[in-house]
């Protein structure tokens, strides 16, 4: 290693080399700091290997069968977790239908000269705001406010268009459309944040080159500045849907918690994290395997959509740089 | 064809010299930047670097403290010796060598912290067991800024204007009283009344300090410079390659040089 | 000789007129104005509900009473308070020290390195885990392993999802300190740690600051991670004169998540007393962090 550069000892010289201390604080210190680094490796893989570990036992007895499953009964040892795979994947894209409806609009809103900087600052607080606000208090409030608000529209949909799939049953209490608009303004302000950024990134000359040309607000937002953004808007509506699939409370006070699989907005149904929520607590040990198999399912499915939209993000920032 | 080895101007006393820099090769990965210069830094006196943008004299002065270090692929062939010893010898550690090297930077970088911790800086970190408050006086009072700062230490060092955080980084880099100080184009992002205060600084400073110094305004080098290093940029091998084409007293390298791209650069011919 | 009764061809008018395009224009505009304001909305209807129902309920009790059973009446959420904060802190314990030293790493030590960036793709996946799953992580690795339930479970399963926080935001706080100062810092002998100690920490630390609390807010109002780490418990955490810390513990988040399907009115109100303090905490919180954010450079 680094000999320290021995200097003839000027007796009244302020300059000093590093004294034996200082490098041994210097090695520790860049010692815990990579163990720092590295124990964040290790959690990611103790997590999988945890998880999968004590998912075993459940995929050996089950095997994939439970994935084609319907019926989820502890007492008669049947687990089938379909309606959960159906309830997750069908109310995360309603909440993206909405909510990056909602997001990309509002991003729209706060960076295309729309406000003055002081209103624009409001409405990016009151963005900021929704995001802070805790799972289980959207939970509360759905019960309270969304569901008996939407009531009267699903029992008129339910009328009048019931031969639909999607308005075939009436909204009881819980259900899919109320879980699923709680779930879209949760994922408003990721979508939003993201999009902003994106569309933040697009550079200046481009947007000068197409109002130069006489194209009206709207003209430059929808051909120019949309595309431009566009790879970023994708990633940001991709790790929406990744919020989206992994989010638990909300949808476990919400979506009804009843294994069917059903078209309707407004019946209720299961999701996988919400499954989790419910029965982790009272499980016993069959039950526990059987959960922790559903828990890497879950796991696995999140990671995807996640890795998707880092990829994607890291790729817009790369285009954005060129 | 190879180029010679620039010779010592025969002014320079070897028993002067405080740092003496044998470079044969500088490396950036690939890039052959700089070659086969020899610059020796004489005690009490300023040493300029002058030369054409790309010429090397920047990367020239950040060898000397082993700056370049903290960039990725450099590679330094050759000597410095300074101390009795090579500072690119095997197994010594470039932070000690920076102990007793200061350094002076194009853009002023005062710490976000007050005047006097800027100042104390060197101090507590070399462990100085006197008294921090005189120290930092002295050495606020060698770079001329005590008296505008006296009654505000406290006051972030951010907070002062460009000429004097420049100022105020000198101070910071004096205050441990290193054998060499490098100043690297302190004065080009300065406007012209602060340059001119710091170039009276340099010259007040020469009688305590060795310093070395970097600039792109040939002017500075006769205002302050007492040796001048002419390097330019070598592009017979068909990459940009610096090296030093001449060096003496400041008043022979402009009054009369030796060779022909000296003279052509002292008279405008290409910068 | 100007001849303009010569010109054959009509000059366009450049006055705007009401027809297709600009008519679009407008339309899109009302759309867009009108979804900022319906997605202002559920805001709004929540802080309402969160003051009305919730502030109704709030008194001195609330706060230092048991969690009411039943068909009682009265009663608070002071055990979950303090199990808030309790469980809170240790999650904030374990995952303030390894996510900056991490962030030095990964900023000022080894920046390119394989490692590096391998430690931050694997932090970015982790800011997308599901709160569920770091409970069942925290159930496998404490709960099982010490055979109960615990604060310190809770304070693991929390501590997992604090983590990628505060390391990223932490990253980017010290990458943001001006390369100029680290390179004064260097050429005045420095060690590493000495740079990073004395210059990057300190400059960066408003902004490390902030990403801790926006942290430490998410950790409070997190239920999922809780359930089955924590579980819930109707007593202090000092309890008979000891510090009950290997057994259940409350917390705001799990009370109001099992009250809220109570049917009983008593209990539903204090469900939203305690929405109200825990939205506040939160809220607080991030006000706090955007103060104590501003950078000194």
């Amino acid at each position: 290693m680094d000999k320290p550069f021995v200097v003839p000892a000027q007796p009244d010289s302020v300059c000093q080399p590093p004294s034996t201390l200082d490098f041994l604080v210097d090695r520790s210190f860049r010692a815990m700091s990579r163990a720092g680094v590295i124990l964040i490796l290790a959690l990611v893989v103790a997590l999988v290997f945890e998880i999968g570990h004590k998912a075993i036992p459940g995929f050996q007895k089950y095997g994939l069968d439970m994935l084609t499953g319907t019926v989820w009964d502890v007492n008669q040892q049947k687990f089938g977790i379909l309606p959960a795979i159906w309830g997750t994947l069908y109310s995360a894209l309603i909440a993206l239908l909405i909510g990056g409806f909602f997001g990309i609009s509002m991003a729209i809103f706060l960076t295309q000269d729309f406000l003055p900087a002081r209103l624009a600052a409001v409405f990016r607080t009151i963005v900021e705001l929704l995001a802070a606000i805790p799972s289980v208090v959207y939970g509360l409030w759905g019960i309270f406010v969304v569901i008996p608000a939407i009531r009267p529209l699903t029992d008129w949909l339910n009328g009048a268009f019931g031969w639909m799939p999607f308005f075939s049953t009436t909204l009881s209490g819980p259900g899919l459309l109320p879980a699923s608009l709680v779930l879209a303004i949760m994922i408003l302000p990721t979508i939003a944040a993201v999009s902003q950024d994106a569309l933040r990134s697009v550079p200046m000359k481009t947007k000068q080159a197409a109002y130069g040309m006489g194209t009206t607000h709207w003209e430059a937002i929808l051909k120019v500045m949309v595309p431009s953004a566009a790879t970023g808007i994708f990633g940001a509506l991709v790790l929406g849907l990744g919020r989206a699939l992994g989010e638990t409370m909300a949808l476990a006070m919400l979506v009804g918690n009843s294994n069917q699989i059903s078209l309707s907005l407004f019946a209720p149904a299961n999701t996988l994290a919400a499954l989790l929520a419910l029965n982790f607590p009272e499980a016993g040990p069959s039950e526990i395997e059987v959960l922790m198999y559903a828990a890497l399912v879950l796991m696995f499915i999140t990671l995807v959509v996640n890795v998707i939209g880092s990829l994607i993000m890291a790729y817009a920032q790369r285009g954005a740089r060129k | 064809m190879s180029a010679t080895m620039q010779q010592v101007a025969p002014t320079i006393t070897p028993a002067k010299v405080v740092m003496d820099c044998k470079l044969d090769k500088i490396f950036y990965g690939d890039f052959l930047a700089v070659r086969d210069s020899h610059v020796p830094i004489e005690k009490n006196k300023i040493t300029g670097f002058i030369g054409p943008s790309g010429c090397g004299k920047s990367t020239v002065l950040r060898s000397l403290n082993r700056m370049n270090d903290l960039v990725e692929g450099f590679r330094f062939d050759g000597h410095v010796h300074f101390l009795g010893q090579d500072v690119y010898g095997k197994g010594v550690d470039p932070v000690v060598v920076r102990r007793y090297i200061g350094m002076v930077f194009q853009q002023p970088n005062p710490f976000s912290m007050s005047i006097m911790d800027n100042v104390a800086f060197g101090l507590r970190l070399n462990r100085y067991k006197g008294d921090i408050g005189d120290r930092v006086k002295a050495a606020l009072q060698g770079a001329a800024l005590w008296d505008e700062v006296k009654d505000k230490l406290k006051v972030s060092g951010l907070a002062l204007s460009g000429g004097q955080q420049q100022r105020l980084c000198i101070a910071r880099a004096i205050a441990t009283e290193p054998e060499v100080l490098l100043m690297d184009e302190p004065c080009s992002a300065l406007d012209p009344i602060a340059t001119r205060r710091v170039e009276e600084l340099m010259v007040e400073l020469k009688k305590d300090y060795t310093i070395a110094l970097v600039t792109h305004n040939m002017q500075q080098a006769t205002r302050v410079a007492d040796t001048t290093a002419f390097f330019s940029v070598d592009i017979s091998q068909g990459t940009r390659t610096g090296y030093l084409v001449e060096m003496g007293p400041t008043s022979q390298i402009f009054d009369n040089p030796r060779e022909k791209l000296t003279k052509d650069y002292i008279s405008g011919q290409f910068s | 000789m100007s001849n303009t009764s010569s010109l054959s061809t009509a000059v366009p008018s450049l006055q705007r007129k009401l027809e297709g395009r600009a008519l679009r224009s407008i339309l899109l505009s009302t759309l867009v104005w009108v979804s900022a304001l319906v997605a202002s909305v559920p805001l709004f209807s929540v802080l309402y509900m969160l003051i009305t129902r919730g502030g109704a309920r709030l008194n001195l009790e609330a706060f230092t009473e048991l969690p009411p059973a039943g068909f009682e009446m009265g009663g608070g959420f002071g055990n979950a308070l303090v199990g808030t904060f309790f469980m809170v802190g240790i999650a904030a314990a374990i995952a303030i020290p390894i996510g900056i030293l991490a962030a030095i790493f990964l900023a000022e030590l080894g920046p390119s390195s394989r490692l590096a960036n391998t430690a931050r793709f694997a932090a970015k996946t982790l800011t997308g885990l599901p709160s569920i799953l770091a409970g069942v992580f925290a159930y496998a690795m404490v709960v099982l392993t010490t055979g109960t339930y615990s604060a310190p479970a809770g304070g693991v399963a929390l501590a997992v999802l604090m983590l990628p926080i505060v390391v990223l935001t932490a990253e980017e706080a010290m990458k943001m300190v001006p390369k100029i100062m680290k390179d004064a810092a260097y050429g005045m002998g420095c060690t590493q740690s000495q740079v990073v100690w004395k210059v990057v920490l300190p400059t960066g630390m408003p902004a490390i600051l902030t990403g801790v609390m926006l942290a430490v807010a998410r950790a409070a109002g997190e239920t999922a991670p809780l359930l089955f780490t924590a579980l819930f418990s109707n007593y202090w955490i000092f309890h008979e004169g000891q510090l009950e810390v290997m057994s259940p513990t409350a917390s705001l988040a799990v009370l109001i998540y099992n009250f809220s399907g109570m049917p009983f009115d008593n209990q539903l109100e204090l469900a939203w007393a305690a929405s109200l303090v825990l939205v506040m905490i939160v809220l607080v919180v991030n006000v706090v962090s955007r103060i104590v954010g501003k950078p000194k450079f």
